[in-house]
């Protein structure tokens, strides 16, 4: 890895301060660390806000559930507020990587990287989520933009996601064996206002599958969606599976999804 | 360079290290404490499994700097007047080991699991030890040591 300043800040005025083109903000590191060890980034300044203390935390309100940017996985999975509140979301967390990587791993963490094939993003989608940063409130579906993409500006930091709870919600995924990363994911949730089916690990970016979520508001139930049809393009294809297999795991993925609701 | 103070097997250590020192090189470089294994060093196979203030981390994934004021345990810390710790003989008898390489990665985090997990079943060590990889014994006997510790932890 190649060498770099590493600066712990206590508030997130003084790390917004200190960012600048060639810097990171630092919280788990599950995907920063690993991706300057392979030499696929490199920073002039490590930015840690792992003791912005402001950052962590889980607050359930009526109708929503704000997770601190700094939370790891292995906290909102064991939140017995989250499971009560959005159980699926608790789900989620607890099958993300391995044990140490949800000990360490934060959601802000991972909805700034957007990994296509990350967890959090499609609940994002699918929960209505508004993420706070330090200057604004961001939709989800504002926010994802494309591949390892966001609408983050430069030195612009997460401080927390903003889940709103919906009736019912469940999230299924194909992970692969070896990381766990999702194959194919399917998040869908059910509100007064209409269903959302947030798909990962399909395309390039995570989105809000427009015919299952219509189909699915018009009637609840996995047979709903027999007669849909999923096109392949655009879909990934790669070693772990070709961009047909995908399609056909969306559907799949959504009826799972639905009948586990 | 940044002045790193940690609780490293219950012994306060303070040293001055480079700013990208990850724990894995802070101990097995600066401390000597080999016991801690790098495998692929981007955190995926878990033979550098450590205890960060009570919980399991890959240590060649978080650096020094930001661990500061925490306590670590490694694998040199398990023995306690020359005995060694119920999951580590849990192992020895169990057979859960070949080449050993992974079996330091793999006992720390069987120890975080039981400290959970009281009485886990086959599949709950399974999933728990998704982290952690082992090349030679197809897993069978590492399941079975660690429910052996179980039973006796």
């Amino acid at each position: 890895m190649k060498t770099f300043n590493y600066h712990s800040s206590k508030d997130v005025k003084e790390a917004t301060k200190l960012a600048s083109s060639n810097s990171a903000f630092l919280a788990g590191g599950m995907t920063t660390l690993p991706s300057m060890k392979l030499g696929l980034a490199s920073y002039k300044d490590i930015i840690d806000i792992k003791r912005i203390k402001k950052l962590s935390g889980i607050k359930v309100s009526g109708k929503t559930v704000t997770i601190g940017a700094i939370t790891k996985h292995a906290e909102v999975a064991h939140s017995k507020e989250v499971k009560k509140a959005i159980s699926s979301l608790s789900s989620l967390a607890e099958g993300i990587g391995d044990p140490q990587v949800r000990n360490k791993g934060t959601i802000g963490g991972s909805i700034a990287n957007n990994d296509p094939s990350a967890d959090y993003p499609s609940a994002c989608i699918a929960l209505n989520a508004i993420i706070h940063t330090n200057s604004r409130k961001v939709s989800a579906d504002k926010f994802f933009t494309g591949m390892f993409e966001t609408s983050l500006k430069k030195g612009e930091l997460i401080e927390a996601v903003e889940f709103q709870i919906p009736e019912k919600s469940c999230y299924q995924k194909y992970p692969n064996p070896a990381s766990r990363y999702a194959i194919v994911g399917v998040y869908v949730a059910k509100y007064k206002s209409g269903v959302n089916a947030g798909v990962t690990g399909a395309k390039s970016c995570v989105y809000n599958d427009k015919n299952i979520a219509d189909a699915l508001s018009k009637n609840f139930s996995s047979s709903a969606l027999d007669n849909i049809k999923i096109s392949s393009s655009g879909m990934n294809s790669d070693i772990h599976a070709s961009a047909e297999y995908r399609a056909n795991m969306v559907k799949i993925f959504a009826k799972k999804a639905v009948d586990a609701c | 360079m940044k002045k790193v103070n940690l609780e490293v097997n219950g012994k306060k250590v303070s040293k001055e290290v480079a700013d990208h020192t990850v724990l894995s090189v802070f101990l097995r470089e600066v401390l000597n404490l080999t016991g801690t294994h790098v495998g692929c060093d981007t955190s995926q196979c878990g033979a550098c499994v450590v205890h960060v203030d009570g919980k399991s981390i890959k240590s060649c994934t978080a650096l020094a700097a930001d661990l500061d004021g925490s306590k670590v345990t490694t694998i040199e810390g398990l023995v306690t007047n020359g005995k060694m710790h119920p999951m580590q003989e849990a192992f020895k008898k169990q057979h859960g080991l070949q080449c050993g390489f992974c079996t330091p990665g793999m006992v720390m985090s069987a120890i975080d699991l039981l400290n959970h997990k009281k009485n886990p079943t086959d599949k709950e060590i399974r999933d728990w030890l998704e982290g952690n990889i082992c090349r030679c014994t197809g897993y069978q006997n590492i399941v079975a040591a660690v429910k052996e510790a179980a039973s006796k932890m």
